[in-house]
């Protein structure tokens, strides 16, 4: 990669004649072309949600490296900044909360959405067709060479663009965020203190004591062999208490519980509780 | 005089290939000597010896450790999703060496016939290089929390995740500070730009908010929530092994490598000698190999701190720590960065005299002092039996709580306590016997 980099300050600072491809940038794009074309289909057809955002990740980085190469580094590496290390972490972070193992559903909820996605494909793919012909037949590039080198570089002269000429959608573009991001925390905020949302621990201690039953419920599996949650506790004569049994969890078939219950309401073979020694078998 | 760009861009192959070697031998011999050094500075704080068998003072117990570790066993859990677990550490290690290539660990040198500047590349947007290392470097983490398949990973991980991207923030406003009054991007620009002072005490409000933001953007104590041994087991790495583990140990101490030499370039004036020895002949000991010495002794001083934390401060609550970041620096930054872009430009406008400098800067702080006044104060509790309560809702006991005496059967008549020991507070006590049992 520093080669690469190398490559590049010298096109810089020898500001050669812009719109050829020196052998470094041809051999990085078709490094990077490639790689960035498999994120791109990795990210359509991999199963996992997971997956799905690392392949885009890769997509993203190739570009950014790629805008790297034609002489744009303060682009590149804000792309990797904004984009693949804030934006797609976020992305990230959501599909694990979400659960790993969650699958999108196959079933269309909305009602001609295949066919909007046709059309809409459709468009945008003849969109960036025509954009990218009219780009190769009728504009002459020049490169960034010549602009990176008056002006104080490449940073400065996107500074002095942002902040003259494209003042008022920039901060237009801040405001949007802004508004989103206040949007975002309206509807994601839960007041603490509001009736209703979320009881304190002094109000869960108070009505406990007011209710029926002021002990804590029997935990899973106590009295059983096991702690699992699916596993109910037993009472003393060993049936099964109701209050230990998950509302989310299925519970342990009864039938698969049949020594628990014999051990426990002292019907099952063995020694008794306060014999001394063991079973025969044991003595054996 | 060629600018620094120039020079290593002149530079052959064969010298950039030397230069990679010697970056990536210099991250794994800091990593060795590192948890070298951090076991027996712990140690001394501590009252132990620390590592002392292999090798001289023990400095080949990294070495020996890591030879171990290479030869353990390599474990993959069976839910483990197999090939983001066998990336993540590949992810992690690689952007914590590709952030060196930026750092400047001198000026000008001669090297096998060829004139030119100790470091890989100088690219025009140099520090954002180094950020973009960092969150890239999250990913490692993120991912092998989430691909190990077990609770106590993925919640590493989304932790680390949010830490890093907070103090992403905090750490990147602070740089925008240096770069503000160094005019540049450049890594090598700005340790040009300190010749004048270093920025550490130029721009002290800066230098705070990066050293604190260095120690959470490196999940090291007291912010080493993602993998917080006492409530995690150890976080995002709990399933790793072997040489996958060797590799997020590497990651972590490179990458404070990195924040250390990151923070002595921007703040400690890079490679330049500090003042005395910089006066000597004209400053012959700027030039040179001399600088390197300057600058491996300041990035150990950030590294020695980075020790003496982890072995000061306990770790703190996550929610205090969100709070530390967004509340406190994330503001504090913001109007430190306003100060310093209104500074900068009252003093670059010409035709501007002391004197209105001054009363620019007295109309400002007496309209901060107005609006600080105005500020409503926080509301106190009239109430009489006004009863404080901690977080949980249940009353806290008060601060002048007096025990009252031990009923006087209890004593033994042959051996009567002093009078001053019984009218000693409850929690006085408790403390004492605490402190007893942490020396265990």
């Amino acid at each position: 990669m520093s080669a690469l980099f190398l490559t590049q300050t010298a096109a810089q600072t020898a500001a050669q004649a812009a719109d050829t491809v020196s052998t470094g940038e041809a051999i990085a794009f078709w490094i990077l072309g490639p790689l960035a074309l498999a994120g791109a289909l990795g990210m359509l057809f991999a199963r996992n949600a997971v997956h799905s955002a690392l392949w885009l990740a890769l997509t993203m980085l190739n570009l950014g490296v790629i805008y790297m190469v034609q002489q744009a580094p303060f682009l590149g590496f804000v792309q990797i900044i904004v984009y693949t290390g804030a934006i797609m972490m976020l992305f990230l972070f959501v599909l694990m909360l979400v659960g790993r193992d969650s699958s999108d559903s196959v079933v269309e909820v909305l009602r001609g959405q295949r066919l909007a996605a046709i059309v809409f494909g459709v468009g945008f793919a003849g969109l960036v067709v025509s954009a990218v012909a009219r780009a190769l037949t009728n504009v002459t590039s020049v490169g960034l060479a010549k602009q990176n080198t008056v002006n104080g570089g490449n940073v400065a002269n996107i500074g002095t663009s942002l902040f003259t000429d494209f003042l008022f959608p920039f901060e237009l573009t801040s405001a949007l965020l802004i508004t989103a991001a206040i949007g975002a925390m309206v509807l994601g905020f839960s007041d603490r203190n509001a009736k209703g949302v979320k009881k304190t621990q002094r109000e869960l201690v108070e009505e406990r004591f007011q209710g029926n039953r002021p002990s804590p419920l029997p935990g899973p599996g106590v009295f059983a062999t096991a702690n699992s949650v699916a596993t109910p506790a037993l009472l003393p004569d060993g049936s099964i208490a109701p209050e230990s049994l998950s509302e989310l969890i299925e519970s342990t078939a009864k039938e698969s519980l049949a020594d628990d219950l014999a051990e426990v309401s002292g019907t099952a073979d063995g020694p008794d509780a306060h014999a001394l020694s063991g079973t025969k078998e044991d003595l054996a | 005089m060629k600018t620094t760009a120039e020079l290593i861009a002149d530079d052959p192959l064969w010298l950039s290939i030397i230069k990679v070697v010697a970056i990536f031998a210099f991250g794994v011999v800091m990593t060795l000597f590192m948890i070298w050094l951090e076991r027996r500075v712990v140690g001394r704080m501590q009252h132990r010896p620390g590592p002392n068998r292999v090798g001289p003072f023990g400095l080949l117990q990294s070495l020996a450790d890591g030879l171990k570790l290479a030869f353990k066993e390599d474990i993959r859990p069976v839910v483990a999703d197999k090939w983001v677990y066998f990336l993540a550490p590949i992810i992690s290690a690689i952007p914590a060496f590709l952030a060196f290539s930026v750092i400047p660990f001198g000026p000008d040198v001669t090297m096998f016939g060829h004139h030119t500047a100790l470091q890989l590349v100088d690219l025009p947007v140099g520090v954002l290089v180094i950020l973009a290392c960092s969150s890239l470097g999250v990913y490692g983490i993120v991912l092998s929390g989430w691909a190990s398949g077990s609770p106590y990973p993925l919640l590493g991980s989304l932790r680390s995740a949010a830490q890093v991207i907070s103090y992403e923030i905090a750490m990147g406003l602070s740089i925008v500070g240096v770069i503000l009054r160094s005019h540049s991007l450049s890594t090598s620009d700005i340790v040009n730009a300190q010749e004048g002072g270093w920025y550490f005490w130029l721009l002290p409000v800066s230098f705070v908010v990066y050293a604190i933001s260095m120690v959470g953007e490196t999940n090291r104590a007291p912010f080493d929530l993602p993998e917080a041994e006492s409530e995690l087991v150890g976080g995002f790495h709990t399933e790793y092994s072997s040489l996958k583990f060797a590799l997020f140990f590497l990651a972590e101490y490179v990458n404070m490598v990195v924040v250390s030499a990151l923070a002595t370039t921007l703040f400690l004036g890079g490679w330049r000698a500090p003042w005395p020895l910089s006066a000597i002949d004209g400053g012959v000991l700027n030039t040179g190999w001399w600088p390197i010495l300057w600058f491996v002794g300041k990035t150990f001083f950030f590294l020695f701190v980075f020790v003496w934390l982890r072995g000061t401060l306990p770790r703190l609550r996550y929610d205090q720590f969100m709070r530390l970041g967004w509340k406190v620096l994330v503001p504090v930054s913001l109007v430190w960065i306003v100060l310093i872009a209104a500074s900068n430009a009252l003093w670059n406008t010409p035709g501007v005299t002391t004197g209105q400098r001054l009363i620019f800067f007295g109309v400002g702080i007496v309209v901060l002092l107005v609006f600080a006044l105005l500020l409503p104060d926080k509301r106190v509790a009239d109430d009489e039996e006004f009863v404080p309560v901690t977080g949980s809702g249940y009353p806290l006991p008060p601060l002048d709580l007096s025990v009252p005496k031990s009923p006087p059967r209890r004593r033994l008549p042959a051996a009567p306590e002093p009078a001053e020991r019984e009218m000693e507070p409850a929690a006085v006590a408790a403390a004492d016997k605490e402190t007893g049992d942490g020396s265990l």
